[in-house]
């Protein structure tokens, strides 16, 4: 039988017998084996194909956490404050000031059709224009007669012009409500913060109603954005995955040419625990190839930048209350128990260190009483866990999947905000997790920040902020280290890493094709380094023709 | 577009508040039972384990539950701005709305937004407290401070699951409740046995508001109602700020009265919150009220306090 051995400059393997190779030999989709050439001719006849031989190969990069929405929102008008690119590889220029947002704004208004059509923006980074918020009158500039709604970065606030209030019934005096801030005239100044203010409006600016929801063509669009970052398999963290998008999702990634593997996890809402444990077992039975069912998801707390994540004494920086609770301890404490007793894998959301904390209470008493091996129930975010926490992780026999993209967004914010100097510099904590033995990944939570996990390695490496701080030295990883969560690490997340995540014999082909050398790059360069595609079950996806 | 004129006035919505086990569910279904003809649709977070009682329910689907007497039960999920954008266009029109907040819920978040929602008005908070487990929960590591929050937050306090306790107990964990939360009015009962009145409002009122409501439905010895229709025009303001004074004990209020500048004025107490609105034309003057009696005496007595309240004379 035929096979194909590729040449490369380098193949980074992530297999400690053999770290670093020249050829891999694929047949069927799967890797026969790593070497010389010499070597993998011992299997028979062959086609040598040296497309790659000035290229890196690397198991293809592992994204643990993300949302496909990720492929709905470039349907929106980019007004990031970072450059970034989008699904057909054209990189937006970052808005650097309000005007520039503005501006980017009118363009795509020119460019509607009616003249009452809504324009959407999203991924507006408010915090670096300086002291100024950006109000209603700001995005009337813009479209005075269209409504328009930028979604901040965060996902957690909306900026909307004067109409969009007032198709809403909003643009009147007395309204009370936390998430709407009052301008020195009685009205909202246009800046909506939570969902509950964002949605009335929202719907009026043109956001979809459901934002977590990905349709096909987001689906599409999300995995040309994971060909162009390297990565082969994204977790899509919140899905409540109704049926007939598990038929789509079934369908789309069942395509020969659909370049990415999908791992999607039901999120906890809208059933009871058992409901959702039978759902999963369910989901489970329906996995292919390249579409990974069965794991659920709960969402414990909120956001630090947001002041809605749960921290422990002595809670928020500024003085803040603590944040909410998403669900309450009984839940916790029936769904973990009931996964386990089932064999369900749980990742479970939390920020503050106060959910961290529950979390792993709820569970340890829900290991007393169902003991399970291998369970591998995994924190999420996780972000302002200490040792001691990390330390308990790890005799619990828990996962983490850390955040560190965070560092560089909202480094500045954190330190200055949030939670403080000393606690600013522990978030995400990656080198005191693979020190304690704490199976580690780490995540860009796409669209929230990039998808890229070699932009989150590089963050992990170094730990900058926008602003050029260093934010926590002790805690910076080494690029091997780094290289290892964004593939075997997030794979071992998702119970994967016997198939994906390592370049060795058995494992399917899945490679990103690099331009540059991770590993001789320099750390400081890391996020630099050129990705040329995917290969994907021994199927080539070039970024130039996806 | 935003609201007009000719739009159909406010849906009221009660939100039912208090931390899981607390009764919330217990409430609604007693409630449904006593709509007497008041088509209620329900709120819930997610339909969960029976969110309505099964002899109750007519039909069902993923996302709606029909009920006996016109009612319906909604799951809003993670969000709760679209059911309540898709409630508003039903129709028939339901005659109010229970919305029953998730158990670590902040019921004033809730509140808040209710307010901002073309079509409806906020018909009170209303956060109940399982009298064997509330203080211990108020006290707890994770939850304490999500528990009293909640409890902060009342129009109304509902101390329920009474019958669990001795009555010595009951009166220290209302005592308890009085000191801690001294905002919001308090009343107890047991699996949530309260007259629809106090959640629903009084019906009709526009006709005869002081018409006496007569016995509340049920036993509820520790509740007096009372009415009177006061002959002079008053500053609806004062009186409505005079009316949620704690002394007077006034759990609900509902009222039109004259006011010198402006004009036939609707006002509506809700434990501590009272709102005025503009009375719709021919509104008949009057007032009828619930109150708890342990604070307001027995119906002359209340009468009597609503006579001088309402005789001030601006």
């Amino acid at each position: 039988m035929s096979f194909t051995i590729y040449s490369a400059r380098k193949i980074i393997t992530m297999n400690p017998n053999r770290p670093e190779t020249t050829h891999v030999a694929v047949r069927d989709g799967r890797i026969l084996g790593t070497g010389t050439l010499e070597e993998l001719a011992g299997w028979g006849a062959h086609e040598l194909d040296d497309r790659f031989a000035d290229r890196i190969l690397m198991p293809g990069l592992v994204e643990g956490h993300s949302h496909t929405m990720e492929g709905t929102f470039w349907r929106y008008i980019y007004c990031g404050f970072f450059d970034r690119m989008d699904p057909n590889g054209h990189i937006w220029e970052g808005a650097r000031s309000i005007e520039a947002v503005v501006e980017r704004l009118q363009e795509a208004a020119a460019k509607l059709d009616g003249p009452d059509a809504p324009l959407a923006g999203w991924s507006l980074d408010a915090i670096y224009y300086g002291d100024r918020r950006v109000d209603r009158h700001d995005l009337d500039k813009a479209a005075p007669e269209r409504p328009v709604g930028v979604l901040n970065a965060s996902g957690h606030i909306l900026n909307v012009n004067t109409k969009a209030l007032e198709l809403a019934g909003l643009l009147r005096p007395g309204i009370n409500h936390p998430g709407i801030p009052l301008g020195s005239d009685g009205l909202p100044t246009g800046e909506l913060k939570g969902p509950d203010a964002m949605t009335p409006v929202g719907i009026h600016v043109g956001f979809d109603r459901d934002l977590l929801a990905c349709d096909e063509s987001g689906l599409r669009q999300f995995a040309r954005l994971c060909v162009r970052a390297g990565v082969t398999t994204a977790a899509d963290l919140a899905n409540l995955l109704p049926q007939d998008a598990v038929k789509m999702m079934l369908r789309v990634t069942g395509e020969a040419d659909y370049p990415a593997r999908i791992v999607s996890l039901r999120r906890l809402q809208n059933m009871t625990v058992p409901e959702i444990v039978d759902r999963a077992l369910e989901l489970r039975e329906m996995s292919t190839e390249k579409l990974r069912l069965g794991i659920i998801k709960v969402v414990s707390d909120g956001s630090i930048q947001g002041f809605s994540a749960r921290l422990r004494w002595p809670g928020y920086y500024n003085g803040a209350p603590n944040g909410l609770w998403y669900v309450p301890p009984e839940q916790l404490r029936e769904m973990f128990a009931l996964a386990l007793e089932k064999g369900v894998q749980v990742h479970t959301h939390t920020n503050g260190d106060e959910a961290t904390e529950l979390v792993m209470e709820c569970l340890e008493e829900a290991l007393r009483r169902h003991p399970a091996p291998d369970h591998r129930f995994t924190l999420q975010h996780c972000q302002l866990a200490d040792a001691a926490q990390f330390r308990r992780m790890k005799a619990l026999g828990m996962c983490v999947n850390l955040f560190p993209n965070h560092h560089f967004y909202w480094g500045d914010q954190h330190y200055a905000m949030t939670v403080g100097p000393e606690r600013a510099e522990r978030m995400n904590a990656c080198a005191t997790a693979v020190a304690t033995g704490v199976p580690m990944a780490i995540h860009s939570d796409a669209p929230v920040t990039p998808l890229g996990p070699l932009f989150t390695a590089w963050c992990a490496v170094n730990r900058q902020t926008a602003s050029g701080r260093i934010l926590g030295e002790n805690e910076r990883i080494d690029v091997a280290t780094a290289l290892r969560a964004i593939t075997l690490g997030a794979a071992y997340t998702l119970k994967l890493d016997g198939e994906i995540g390592s370049i060795e014999t058995g494992k399917r082909a899945d490679f990103a094709v690099l331009e540059d050398d991770p590993e001789e790059i320099g750390a400081e360069k890391l996020k630099d380094v050129g990705v040329w595609g995917t290969v994907l079950g021994g199927r080539i996806f070039p970024a130039a023709e996806i | 577009m935003s609201t007009t004129d000719n739009s159909p006035t406010p849906l009221p919505v009660t939100v039912i508040g208090g931390y899981l086990g607390a009764g919330k569910t217990t409430l609604v279904n007693h409630m449904l039972r006593h709509a007497a003809g008041r088509r209620l649709a329900v709120l819930v977070n997610e339909f969960g384990d029976l969110p309505i009682d099964a002899d109750l329910i007519e039909a069902e689907d993923d996302n709606l539950i029909a009920i006996a007497g016109g009612c319906v039960c909604c799951s809003y999920g993670n969000d709760l701005v679209l059911a309540m954008l898709d409630l508003a266009k039903m129709s028939p029109r339901p005659d109010h709305v229970l919305l029953e907040a998730s158990g670590v819920a902040l019921p004033g978040a809730i509140a808040a937004t209710v307010g901002i929602l073309p079509d409806y008005g906020l018909g009170g908070v209303v956060v109940m407290a399982d009298a064997e487990t509330v203080q211990q929960r108020a006290g707890d590591r994770y939850i304490g401070d999500t528990v009293r929050r909640q409890l902060e937050e009342a129009d109304i306090i509902v101390l329920n699951r009474t019958d669990l306790l001795t009555a010595a107990h009951c009166d220290a964990v209302a005592a308890w409740l009085s000191t801690e939360y001294p905002g919001g009015r308090q009343v107890s009962t047991e699996r949530g046995k309260l007259p629809p009145e106090l959640l629903l409002g009084f019906r009709e009122t526009r006709e005869a508001p002081s018409q006496p409501p007569g016995p509340l439905h049920g036993d509820h010895h520790q509740l007096v109602s009372a009415s009177v229709a006061p002959e002079n025009s008053v500053d609806a303001r004062a009186v409505a700020d005079m009316l949620v004074a704690a002394d007077l004990g006034l759990l609900r209020a509902k009222g039109i009265v004259q006011d010198p500048h402006r004009g036939l004025t609707l006002i509506q107490v809700v434990g501590r919150r009272a709102e005025i609105t503009p009375a719709p034309p021919g509104s008949r003057i009057g007032m009828v009220c619930i109150a708890s009696r342990s604070v307001a005496g027995d119906s002359d007595q209340l009468a009597e306090r609503l006579h001088q309240i309402l005789s001030n004379k601006p």
